[in-house]
């Protein structure tokens, strides 16, 4: 199920198995995260994607009864051993929300914020350098540039969940993890995030999770197809979509059921 | 049952009468609940107001005294510097004020005229004015209690006869008495000041909140933010729960048997009062934090986490300054509580009568609302409008508290 690229994957899983207490929520989930391309995960609620994203920065260490086995690498480096830094960890693999969470601080502290706790500026010019990059990449420069002392909460849903993005490039990650970035979203906000993904790709590598198939079709390059925490298949995505292997990723994609 | 509702039958109708006369009976009691309560609010003030405003004045007598005269042996140039304070301390000032007025009213009552720190009043003039002893003057002293209700209509015949004879020469004034806002408990009436319970008070609550405050907040964060449910943190929350509703009562003998019995600590200081509060005010203060620190949203949580703060900054940048105007609000509460507490300060012997000023928190002291107590206790009729005044005092501490909680609420609020 392993698809092998011509360079080393940033990300890797290996027979990963997530437990929520007793209840098992991700079974034997092997999967890469290549450099360069955006990975989907897709699949029907309460399949696991969700989980199975978190595991990938140590979000899911928050929830007490869960307990994650198996093993997931970064450049080779075993995320869930001993010495693994969990707070550097997640600067280097950054996550966006479902809904967007922008802190209650001005627009610039919202960006800000990243970079001062990891020490990434060194004075108030390096910081305002770094925080008018990562709008830019966020594609937001334009629309907030004259007002950064603003509240990050006044903007529009788009324009928060963009504002999350810059937030989370602000500090120089490897991977984004995107958790159904678009669901609280309008389809213009929408289509203006996944100009943005597009826009993403190359410099990270990201993983995104969703609901929408078309979605999926359009940003991704490689998909992968969960069904009650299992991975059912994972490829190229025009082969996911056009000649699934699988009848139930064929059902799901054609709206059979999900 | 397809039949379509028919909305415009009799039984429809009738029930719609009752639902409209429901929801008016509703509101008729909910707004007479709100005019009941206003209206003892409004009775309480207005009589506090109405009995306590002349509590904040008194009634002042004109005391001619002839110095040169006088059995009085003082040379006006040793007032001066240092040695002031002990050539006034070896005069006889007492004794001459007496004879003053023994002289200037002989049919009327003379010294008793006067009251008992009247002579206080003289001293404080020749400090102010060593010169004054080298001739005739005319200083204005408290009157006695006597002469101070006849002055507020409220006297025996005899007082307001005396009254009279003193009105008619113009010897008698009404004053805003400085004495009762400056002044600490005494025996007399006029001369019985706040600030000593004022002041112990305001030491009281400062041991109360600055020990309180950091542990109910601190405890109410772990509790929330990192310990673990089991049956250990229920054990724990319940016993918070419980320890927020013990009497106090109950905290007064704790304090008692702990700060004094075993620890040692000085009877009758803020110190020992704070410390008592605090154990009756931190369990508000942690419920009240506990609460606030669960409604900030878990996504702020995740959005800081996922950037890679640790905890302790998730907690103090994000979860903390989001908290903190619910927090204040039960901080206040709790503080609002422990200012009006009398029963557990009885308890550890904040009752005592204390004439001077505390200097810190390790001296004796009483508070507002034991000094409340203690003076509607008393036998002399002047306590009674020197009650209303300190109540007075002791509410407009209070709002003042609120209306710096409401001031750092609204500072602190965050809009979304």
């Amino acid at each position: 199920m392993v698809t092998s690229s011509d360079t080393a994957p940033k990300m890797t899983a290996r027979h990963v198995n997530v437990f929520y207490g007793d209840k098992q929520a991700i079974t034997d989930v092997s999967i890469d995260i290549g450099m360069d391309e955006v990975t989907a995960f897709i699949g029907p609620s309460g399949c696991g994607k969700s989980t199975f994203l978190r595991t990938l920065n140590r979000m899911n260490d928050t929830i007490a009864a869960a307990r994650v086995e198996g093993a997931i690498t970064l450049d080779g480096e075993d995320i869930y051993a001993s010495g693994m830094d969990v707070v550097q960890l997640r600067a280097r693999v950054g996550m966006v929300f479902q809904k967007p969470n922008p802190f209650p601080k001005s627009i610039y502290e919202n960006v800000a914020y990243g970079p001062r706790i990891h020490g990434l500026a060194a004075g108030k010019a390096e910081m305002d350098a770094i925080v008018e990059r990562s709008l830019r990449r966020a594609g937001l420069w334009d629309e907030v540039k004259d007002r950064l002392p603003d509240s990050g909460t006044a903007l529009s849903g788009g324009q928060q969940q963009r504002l999350c993005i810059a937030r989370a490039i602000a500090v120089d990650p490897e991977v984004i993890l995107m958790d159904e970035p678009c669901s609280a979203l309008d389809p213009i906000a929408t289509a203006k995030i996944e100009e943005l993904i597009h826009e993403l790709r190359g410099r990270y590598a990201i993983a995104i999770v969703t609901h929408n198939m078309q979605q999926a079709a359009r940003v991704s390059q490689k998909t992968a197809f969960f069904h009650l925490g299992r991975l059912v298949e994972y490829g190229d995505t025009p082969t996911i979509f056009t000649t699934p292997r699988e009848t139930r990723t064929k059902d799901y994609i054609t709206g059979r059921y999900g | 049952m397809n039949s379509p509702t028919d909305w415009k039958s009799e039984a429809m109708r009738a029930r719609i009468r009752r639902r409209y006369a429901a929801e008016r009976r509703f509101r008729l009691v909910g707004l007479g609940a709100v005019l009941l309560s206003a209206a003892f609010l409004a009775f309480l003030l207005l009589t506090m107001a109405a009995n306590g405003w002349r509590g904040f004045t008194r009634t002042e007598i004109r005391l001619p005294v002839d110095f040169p005269h006088s059995t009085l042996i003082l040379d006006p140039a040793t007032i001066q510097g240092f040695g002031a304070e002990a050539a006034l301390a070896g005069a006889d000032i007492a004794g001459v004020t007496t004879k003053a007025a023994d002289a200037a009213w002989p049919a009327i009552g003379g010294a008793r005229l006067l009251s008992d720190g009247a002579w206080l009043n003289v001293r404080a003039a020749i400090r102010h004015d060593p010169a004054i002893l080298n001739g005739r003057a005319a200083i204005y002293v408290p009157a006695a209690t006597d002469i101070d209700l006849a002055a507020k209509g409220d006297g025996s015949p005899e007082a307001e006869r005396a009254y009279a004879a003193l009105k008619k020469e113009g010897a008698v004034r009404t004053a805003f008495s400085i004495a009762f806002l400056t002044g600490a408990d005494a025996t007399d009436p006029t001369v019985a000041g706040i600030w000593g319970a004022f002041k112990g008070s305001l030491l009281t609550m400062l041991v109360t909140l600055l020990l309180a405050f950091p542990i109910g907040v601190l405890s109410a964060l772990y509790l929330e933010e990192y310990a673990p449910r089991n049956r250990w943190t229920d054990l724990i929350e319940v016993s918070i729960n419980n320890l927020a509703a013990v009497p106090s009562i109950i905290f007064g003998l704790l304090g008692l048997a702990v700060f004094l019995n075993m620890m040692n600590l000085p009877r009758s200081a803020p110190i020992v009062g704070g410390l008592t509060l605090a154990l009756m005010t931190m369990p508000v203060i942690v419920i009240a934090g506990r609460n606030a620190i669960k409604s900030v949203p878990p996504s702020i949580r995740d959005a800081a986490l996922g950037i890679g703060a640790s905890r302790v900054q998730v907690v103090f940048h994000h979860v903390l300054p989001l908290a903190l105007p619910g927090i204040l609000t039960g901080t206040i509460i709790g503080m609002a509580r422990a200012l009006g507490e009398t029963a557990p300060l009885l308890m550890i012997g904040m009752r005592a009568f204390i004439a001077t000023p505390p200097g810190g928190v390790a001296d004796p002291a009483t508070v507002l609302p034991v000094q409340i107590f203690l003076w509607s206790d008393e036998v002399s009729r002047g306590f009674v409008e020197k009650t209303s005044a300190a109540i007075i005092v002791l509410l407009a501490f209070l709002l003042l508290m609120n209306g710096l909680a409401i001031f750092l609420r609204n500072r602190f609020e965050t809009r979304w």
